[in-house]
């Protein structure tokens, strides 16, 4: 299992070629309390850059873009009764898609924590 | 605008002291929210009090060069179709400037104080509005108050807490304004606000602010307030927004707001007409008018957000019009919206389409506001 960062302030936890997409702590905060997450449905094929989920707070509403090529696979369900737990709990509980990568040589331009911590610094 | 030629309020120190998270607004930098973010904030204010720094609205005063403050508000009856004239002394009251269509250039505050008219004008159309009172009040003298704060205390305890400084306020109703010494600031205090809650809008010199903020702040009650949860407060509350809701292609009446048009300004009223626009706007009064500003509900949870197409039908084919406001309200604890729709379908009730995102999502038409209003009348 690998964790890789996306300058949109994405996470990706890769296991195979499957990976569980989120937004990162310091997007959370950005973003203040969720109050609505909608993903695109399971089976849609998207490429690096499509939007695969969009977040919404009292204010506003964010796209969350696949970091890769790829297929949505499912996504988190708890989400539609509990949309807060993304700002809650962002690099766990709050995942939002499960997502097969198309291309796992995609992941090489992506960072990791430590050069994801020196972006966002 | 780039970064450093924004502007700063008086209480800049203390938004950024107190964990505001800074934006860009109307050319000020200004807190979008604090640490509790908007939900909190917002809820804050619904059952305590909340103070917001305003000071990037502008505050002018308006006197006629013959120093009558009757001239005055005849004057400014020229620009706006509200009445001016019969508004008593230490009386407030919302109106707009309208242009030659009947469109809105601005929404306004006005106050009577003495022989002088106080107005309250939108931060991004200061320049504009300015200049409009200058070029069409000839007859009056029009004093830009570059150094005075405005600062807005709302919610079911504001009342309390201004009172431990000013004890006066208690004696104000709803949209009285009146002269106040606030801990040594000599505060010019109106009973209104942009929340639907009791509340006070306090202008004060520039020099006080923070410590008068400061002071207020210091009660467990009251917790400073973003311009997040200012927007929410207001759309729940059923207010326009400037730019949004209303704007120069919008007429008074087809933004639901003849409320704010007296019998006096009307047709067979005594001061009938004599604004920019009053052919179309009083015609409108009694012909009614093909679109109008009415709530919206959508169904489910996902917000509907300023420029939504709205539809009779799921399949897109009948328009009635656009949503040009929405949020999730957090009072409501549901996404709330407001928008024009033809006036056959802005009955409340009426069941309407909003396209999001390619999907149709259902919703009805609300009556405004959202959320009852609690002003002390």
């Amino acid at each position: 299992m690998t964790l890789y960062f996306t300058k949109e302030h994405e996470w990706l936890r890769v296991e195979g070629d499957t990976a569980i997409v989120g937004i990162t702590k310091h997007a959370a905060e950005e973003l203040g309390e969720l109050v609505f997450v909608e993903t695109r449905d399971a089976g849609t094929v998207v490429q690096a850059g499509d939007s695969i989920a969009v977040v919404e707070s009292v204010k506003a509403a964010s796209d969350i873009y696949a970091p890769v090529d790829g297929e949505v696979l499912d996504n988190n369900p708890q989400l539609s009764d509990d949309p807060a737990r993304v700002s809650s709990d962002p690099e766990g509980e709050g995942w939002i898609v499960k997502f097969r990568l198309a291309k796992p040589e995609q992941l090489a331009a992506l960072m990791d924590a430590d050069a994801y911590a020196a972006f966002i610094a | 605008m780039s970064a450093d030629s924004l502007l700063h309020t008086p209480l800049y120190r203390l938004h950024e002291e107190s964990g505001g998270k800074m934006v860009p607004f109307a050319g000020y930098v200004m807190p979008l929210n604090y640490a509790d973010g908007i939900m909190a904030e917002h809820r804050h204010v619904r059952t305590h009090a909340g103070l917001f720094d305003v000071s990037h609205m502008g505050q002018v005063r308006l006197r006629a060069r013959s120093g009558d403050g009757d001239a005055a508000a005849h004057a400014l009856e020229r620009l706006v179709p509200a009445d001016i004239v019969s508004l008593k002394n230490g009386r407030q009251r919302y109106t707009q400037f309208t242009n030659e269509q009947g469109g809105i250039l601005d929404d306004l505050m006005v106050a009577r104080m003495g022989e002088s008219l106080l107005l309250v004008i939108n931060a991004a159309c200061k320049d504009a509005d300015i200049a409009h009172l200058q070029d069409e009040l000839a007859d009056c003298l029009v004093e830009v108050l570059e150094d005075r704060a405005l600062l807005a205390l709302q919610g079911p305890e504001a009342e309390a807490a201004l009172a431990k400084l000013a004890p006066a306020v208690r004696d104000m109703k709803f949209m009285d304004v009146r002269d106040v010494d606030v801990d040594g600031a000599l505060c010019t205090i109106s009973r209104s606000g942009y929340t639907g809650e009791d509340g006070f809008e306090i202008s004060l010199p520039a020099m006080d602010a923070s410590r008068v903020a400061r002071k207020l702040l210091e009660q467990p009650a009251v917790k400073l307030i973003g311009l997040g949860a200012r927007d929410s407060l207001r759309l729940e509350a059923g207010m326009c927004l400037y730019g949004s809701d209303i704007d120069e292609t919008t007429t008074p009446v087809e933004a639901a707001l003849e409320w704010s048009i007296q019998k006096s300004r009307r047709r067979g009223g005594v001061r009938e007409g004599g604004f920019p626009g009053a052919d179309v706007i009083l015609a409108q009064l009694e012909g009614g008018v093909s679109r109008r500003r009415v709530g919206l509900l959508p169904e489910g949870r996902a917000p509907l957000r300023g420029g939504a197409p709205v539809y009779e039908d799921a399949e897109f084919t009948k328009p009635l019009g656009k949503v040009t406001s929405g949020a999730f309200g957090p009072t409501v604890e549901a996404p709330v919206a407001m928008g024009y729709v033809a006036t056959a379908s802005s009955a409340p009730q009426t069941p309407v389409v909003a396209e999001l995102r390619g999907r149709a999502v259902p919703a009805v038409v609300h009556v405004l506001p959202f959320v009852a209003a609690r002003f002390k009348r």
